[in-house]
């Protein structure tokens, strides 16, 4: 019983976290229909930007805390602007083309981003700076670390906020009518490249956060960290829908956990595989996925 | 002008991820690849600016011009004759040439047949395939596997390789065929992952990450094909082969109704053609190929591991297409020399090959989706309404 409440806490740190990335997968795809590939490069460019921030600021002689934070919302920022130029380059000028051509020149993003990141900042892990959220709680065999209960909340808040932008601002309101009708959109006075850019620098802001959170929490990042949990993340945002935002959160939440117990219960080798395979059944039976794709009032 | 606002934007934005380290500043060896970056992303604006405005029609024209007086200097010349020159100087290349050109010339010949399976599924058939090298790989084990355990000889295990591999490309494509463009490709680079981890964990069978040592050699009645330039008049023939099926394939029956379905699914099913069971057949067959290429390779490196199917390497031969042309036999050739060929000349840009790769691919797509040589019957590619 212990062990199965301590991987039901670990798949929901995990959950949330891939959570966070699928946002960024249903919110573009929802608006422009392309799944953007480059979307976990923008997570493992989050991770490195927050390492590097981090050391920085504490070579600076900052709180612990206080550079933690300056560097989260830095990297967010940055993975934002990021991701806005990635659009404005790759994919702006794609808009009308195929979707084949769209698709293909994401990949090459994808591609050449991770492979700038390995040229410069080397093929090895580096280690995150994981004392500022050491230690932990203890109920018998059952722990739940600070940072769990970090990501948690963290994870949390940015649903809050994402909520509160798509269904209380008006650049939300602009973003569900763009993902309904772009034309109708357009001819209302919305400017769809303003919303497709914000639309992407949400998402990529989202997935710098969990490229942080997956670096303190495993203790490193990789380079090439962004291409599995960037799969994962896109089956979790099919698993719930794609386009759906509560459905990203709840894909994210069952590929996370599921993910843990296959690899708690049945196999910790195949865990990567379990993901792909509830893709690919998620896709065959049920592609509008658990919440239904075309739910108009939550799609962005 | 508006690109160029955005690639410098860009440029300014990829510089503190790569100038930076955490040990502290570090401009050195990062500076050097921000710098061929910079300089390289300058110049393709700057040339494709000049080519907007025109200003290079001044060398164009005399280049078209020669062009056109080669195609009437030539045209004339039977088809079978060209064909025929490049066939001998195949032929006869390995006579004339070094070790390390038989080298060269072995993964060239390698990735043209995984280009033109690959061909058959992206170009002709128009299915984004992320999981291709999977087959590859699948007949690289068959060899590898039949060969040591059943002591089978190279010239039966590769049709059986291509076999095993079609039908592994039918059990990929069983399911996913009924999918939407998209969704296909995250699927099918799903079923890649899949097939690698199983390669790499499968330890009975595929001894895991370290591999299948000491693969035999082909031979041919009992004598060993010791040497590299043997080994390449095998590829050889295998390419050569590869390339008149497809060829066929392309200009028959079969071929018009995969160009229809690429164009315009639903209405090629309208006009009588089985969408479901052509696609699964271009997926077969793409996949056929790739497992020949996959037992000649086990058995020229005389090892296999896992990690030479990543997807990467699908991206790798994805890149060869869609450089050449798709849907381009010739293009697609074109694309496997450009792609393997000159990163041998500029041997000191080794690791920059896969950030080159991303870079062609994404500026083929926004430049000449159609690629260096189209194909010569391709339409416009119809959109998928929602």
């Amino acid at each position: 019983m212990e062990f199965f409440i301590q991987q039901l806490i670990n798949g929901i740190t995990l959950g949330g976290v891939y959570a966070l990335i699928a946002l960024g997968y249903t919110m573009v795809y929802g608006i422009i229909q392309l799944i953007n590939f480059a979307h976990g490069e923008f997570f493992a460019a989050g991770g490195y930007m927050g390492v590097i921030l981090i050391s920085f600021l504490a070579a600076q002689g900052l709180n612990p805390y206080a550079c933690l934070g300056l560097a989260l919302v830095l990297s967010m920022g940055y993975c934002a602007l990021l991701a806005m130029a990635v659009e404005r380059l790759a994919y702006k000028p794609l808009r009308n083309a195929s979707r084949l051509a769209a698709l293909l020149s994401a990949l090459g993003v994808s591609i050449f981003l991770q492979n700038g990141l390995m040229l410069t900042q080397g093929v090895y892990d580096k280690p995150y700076p994981t004392e500022i959220t050491s230690g932990g709680f203890e109920w018998g065999l059952v722990s739940v670390s600070y940072m769990q209960i970090f990501i948690v909340a963290l994870t949390a808040l940015l649903l809050i906020a994402l909520n509160i932008l798509v269904f209380k601002t008006r650049i939300g309101k602009a973003m569900r009518a763009t993902s309904q009708d772009k034309v109708m959109a357009a001819l209302v006075g919305i400017n769809s490249n303003r919303v497709i850019a914000t639309t992407f620098a949400i998402g990529a802001a989202l997935a710098a956060a969990a490229g942080i959170m997956v670096g303190l929490y495993y203790g490193s990042v990789n380079y090439s960290m962004g291409f599995v949990p960037g799969i994962k993340a896109f089956a979790a945002a099919v698993l719930g829908g794609i386009g759906n935002i509560t459905g990203a959160l709840i894909g994210g939440l069952i590929i996370g956990m599921v993910e843990i117990f296959a690899a708690g219960y049945i196999s910790g080798e195949y865990k990567d595989v379990f993901a792909f395979i509830i893709l690919i059944g998620v896709l065959y039976f049920r592609p509008t996925g658990i919440m239904g794709e075309n739910v108009d009032d939550t799609r962005v | 002008m508006a690109c160029g606002v955005g690639l410098i934007w860009f440029l300014i934005l990829l510089w503190p991820l790569l100038g930076i380290q955490p040990e502290g500043l570090e401009f050195g060896k990062t500076f050097k690849v921000f710098g061929y970056i910079a300089v390289a992303a300058v110049f393709i604006m700057f040339f494709y600016q000049i080519q907007e405005a025109g200003h290079l029609d001044a060398v164009g024209d005399p280049i078209k011009s020669a062009q056109g007086k080669f195609k009437q200097a030539y045209g004339n010349m039977p088809r079978w004759a060209l064909l025929g020159i490049v066939l001998v100087a195949a032929v006869i290349f390995p006579l004339v040439t070094d070790r390390y050109a038989h080298d060269v010339s072995i993964s060239v010949l390698i990735y043209i047949c995984l280009g033109l399976g690959l061909n058959i599924v992206v170009g002709l058939a128009g299915l984004l395939d992320l999981g291709y090298i999977a087959f590859y790989g699948v007949g690289a084990y068959t060899y590898a596997l039949m060969s040591l355990h059943f002591g089978m000889s190279f010239w039966v295990c590769l049709p059986v390789a291509g076999m095993t591999a079609a039908i592994a490309g039918s059990i990929v494509g069983y399911p996913t065929l009924r999918m939407r463009g998209d969704y296909l490709a995250i699927v099918t680079l799903g079923f890649g992952e899949i097939v690698r981890l199983i390669f790499n964990n499968w330890m009975g069978l595929t001894n895991g990450p370290n591999g299948i040592l000491g693969i035999p050699r082909p031979d041919i009645f009992g004598f060993q094909l010791k040497q590299l330039w043997m080994l390449y008049y095998v590829i050889l023939v295998i390419a050569v082969f590869t390339i008149l099926s497809v060829y066929r394939l392309n200009f028959s029956r079969i071929g018009r109704a995969w160009e229809a379905i690429r164009e315009d699914e639903t209405a090629a099913e309208l006009m009588g053609v089985n969408t479901f069971m052509l696609k699964l057949l271009a997926y077969a067959m793409g996949a056929t190929f790739a497992g020949f290429a996959g037992a000649f390779f086990a058995a020229r490196m005389r090892f296999v591991g896992p990690e030479s199917f990543t997807f990467l390497e699908s991206a790798m031969v994805l890149a060869m297409v869609v450089l050449g042309g798709m849907g381009s036999i010739p293009g697609v050739i074109l694309g496997v020399l450009a792609l393997v060929a000159l990163p041998e000349v500029f041997r000191e840009f080794e690791l920059y090959r896969m950030l080159v790769f991303g870079g062609v691919m994404t500026l083929m797509m926004l430049i000449r989706p159609a690629g260096i040589w189209p194909a010569a019957r391709v339409g416009r590619r119809s959109e998928e309404e929602d």
